[in-house]
């Protein structure tokens, strides 16, 4: 039997090979994916919308992912998918998209969806950089880290996203390293079906091969390495002493919850504004 | 039944009558009723409503409540449609029928944030990057302001094209009687069925149809150059430039159901008035004080202020002495007019007046038109 890669039922086979630079993390984004819908038993992504912004990240589901997809303006995916959303409850809405995109100049749209907790799911592929453009600093670049932009060294500080989603209403936050894959996978199956209700995050630490791995003179498979190091499980982070967690990136479940939704909550709004609010 | 209605007021009321379920919008002066009206009512009749975080969440929220199949509307003013272009270009490329109301205000900038303006026409029309059409309407009345805003979601639904209402601030707050018509006419866009291209079409003057999301058809969107199938191709010089003369084509070849205009006063007159919106409520005054000293005089007003039928106007205006175009701004859609009026055959004059609130008085207007006329009309040079 010829063996088939468990990922090409869930892409356009007329769109392959993908423009992706070879070694780019992106694909085993999309094989997460892939894996976690299988093992749902989702076989078909018909019911599925998928919503990306401008960046490479943005191209996984646009062309590449056999679904409905919409390929926005840079920074909107988030409104985009909310109005998709809320004209629609149905559809089951996936935002994926770069940490330019989703945490700079969509950011306030982002605090905004997790305030509100949005019935949707946004995966934001951190490659530490504005890839598409040519590897410019972007706002999760960590400091010293050498752009096209920061010759001489980043000295701002990064965000961390997904602590700040985590201080937000969002039903659901995790991070996971491109080498945490397994439990990228189990983490995309349980925003999908046990926590399928308001807003959803998966912050993915997925270095730019191009412009931050070999920018640095590393190797794709050094740079994995290295990340499998750095990468420490939430519980051990935080009982390590301050100054040993600078460099390492707290990976886990950060969240989960099943508060009610936007939706949910809409829905008792409107059951209020027919009984007539102040008798309007 | 007859109603009392604010400009804003009856865009709403119009909106619903137009079937529009969704809306999404961001607080700002002298737009805000609409919102609140929407904010009231829709929760009741089962539709969305919900105010996003700034103009360019609201514009691109609408563009994705559209694209699932709801009639979706936002409404801002100038600040807010400044915000909003990048998403209404957007809209124009992936060809989601939106309704954007720009309630003008005096800018640039803030300007004066609750005075009447005229001032963003050129922007509706041409304010996004790009080669781009989309189709603006401006209305004079509240009971127009109910008609156009019905027109306005046909037109989007029709030809999947964003439209723009324009209309000034002296409408929008301006409280006038409305007698809602008995028949709306109310057009939907229509869903692909087979297997057609969603983003293109045999006949240019009609816009392709739209699968409905969720339906298995694997649609694909991109605000990027695109075949008619929605993949993208930003390299190749036929791809873009059917697509773009397509977007256009549909908007043009349309310019017979599109241009909408009132025409009023003496068939060929030797003063010919070309206005629009609230301003052209002070031409008619001005056109009636004419006549009445036994000038001929007319007046063209324009409901739809993109796209514009160049010839029709040339048509029905015929060979005046004067050609007056009064607006609140600075002299913008004199611009078109002198395309039809040569400047240097006719006298084409701007009146114009923006700022403070103070509208172009018709006493003004006919004291311009007589000292012309008085000076002989016809451009000296
Ligand atoms: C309004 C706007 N500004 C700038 C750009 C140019 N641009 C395209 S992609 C991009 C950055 C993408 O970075 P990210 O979201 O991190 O995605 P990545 O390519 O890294 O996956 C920028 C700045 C644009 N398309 N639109
Ligand atoms: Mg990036």
């Amino acid at each position: 039997m010829e063996a088939r890669h468990p990922t090409r039922d869930y892409v356009r086979e007329e769109v392959l090979p993908t423009t992706f630079c070879p070694g780019c993390y992106n694909g085993i984004v999309m094989n997460a994916m892939a894996l976690a819908f299988k093992e749902l038993g989702i076989y078909d992504l018909r019911s599925y919308v998928f919503v990306s912004g401008i960046g490479c990240a943005s191209w996984i589901p646009n062309p590449y992912l056999k679904a409905d997809s919409i390929h926005t303006l840079h920074g909107r995916a988030i409104p985009v998918a909310t109005g998709i959303k809320l004209a629609k409850p149905s559809l089951n809405v996936i935002v994926i998209a770069g940490d330019g995109d989703l945490a700079s100049i969509g950011g306030n749209h982002l605090i905004h969806a997790a305030r509100r907790n949005m019935d949707i799911l946004v995966i934001m592929v951190n490659n530490l950089v504005y890839a598409m453009t040519r590897g410019q600093q972007s706002p999760t670049t960590p400091q010293g880290f050498i752009t096209i932009t920061t010759p001489y060294g980043n000295f701002e500080k990064p965000f961390d996203i997904s602590r700040i989603i985590v201080e937000t209403n969002a039903n659901y936050v995790a991070r996971w390293c491109i080498v945490n894959f397994p439990q990228l996978k189990e983490s995309i199956k349980e925003a999908l079906a046990k926590y399928n209700r308001g807003f959803r995050f998966i912050e993915i630490w997925a270095p730019c091969i191009t412009y931050v791995v070999r920018y640095e003179g590393k190797t794709a498979g050094g740079a994995l390495k290295e990340m499998s190091k750095k990468c420490v499980p939430l519980s051990d982070y935080e009982k390590l002493p301050m100054e040993k967690r600078d460099g390492c990136i707290a990976v886990g479940v950060f969240k989960k919850e099943l508060k009610p939704s936007f939706i949910d909550l809409y829905k008792s709004y409107v059951e209020k504004a027919v009984g007539g609010v102040n008798g309007i | 039944m007859r109603k009392l209605l604010s400009g804003n007021e009856a865009i709403a009321e119009g909106a619903l009558a137009a079937g529009c379920s969704f809306f999404a919008g961001y607080p700002i002066t002298p737009s805000s009723e609409i919102m609140h009206y929407m904010a009231r009512e829709l929760p009741k009749r089962g539709g969305v409503f919900i105010q996003a975080e700034d103009e360019l969440a609201a514009v691109n929220i609408v563009i994705g409540a559209s694209l699932a199949g709801a009639k979706a509307m936002t409404a801002t003013s100038g600040p807010g449609f400044s915000l909003m272009q990048e998403g209404i270009g957007y809209a124009v490329m992936v060809e989601a029928p939106i309704v954007v109301v720009d309630v003008m205000r005096v800018g640039p900038a803030t300007g004066q944030a609750t005075k009447p303006a005229q001032g963003d026409i050129m922007q509706a029309r041409w304010g996004r990057h790009g080669d781009q059409y989309i189709v603006s309407l401006a209305p004079s009345t509240p009971q127009e302001a109910f008609e156009l805003t019905i027109e306005a979601f046909n037109i989007a639904e029709e030809l999947r094209v964003p439209v723009i209402l324009l209309i000034d601030e002296f409408i929008a707050h301006g409280r006038e009687v409305v007698v809602p018509p008995k028949l709306v006419t109310k057009y939907r866009r229509t869903v692909m069925e087979g297997g057609e291209e969603p983003f293109n079409s045999m006949n240019p003057r009609i816009a392709p149809p739209l699968p409905e999301l969720g339906s298995g058809k694997y649609l694909l969107i991109t605000g990027s150059t695109h075949d008619g199938w929605g993949y993208r191709d930003v390299h190749n010089f036929e791809t873009h430039f059917n697509l773009v003369k397509r977007l256009r084509d549909k908007i043009m070849l349309n310019l017979d159901r599109l241009f909408m205009y009132e025409a009023y006063g003496n068939e060929d007159p030797d003063v010919l008035f070309i206005s629009y919106g609230s301003t052209a409520r002070s031409v008619k005054e001005a056109v009636n004080e004419l006549r009445s000293r036994g000038v001929k005089a007319k007046l063209i007003r324009l409901k739809t202020l993109w796209p514009i039928d160049l010839e029709l106007i040339k048509r029905l205006g015929g060979d005046p002495k004067v050609v007056i175009v009064p607006e609140q701004n600075l002299g913008q859609l004199i611009m078109d007019v002198e395309r039809i009026y040569n400047p240097f055959e006719y006298r084409v004059i701007g009146c114009n007046k923006v700022g403070g609130g103070i509208p172009i008085y018709s006493n003004e207007l006919v004291e311009e038109a007589l000292k012309v006329l008085g000076s002989g009309g016809k451009a000296s040079n």
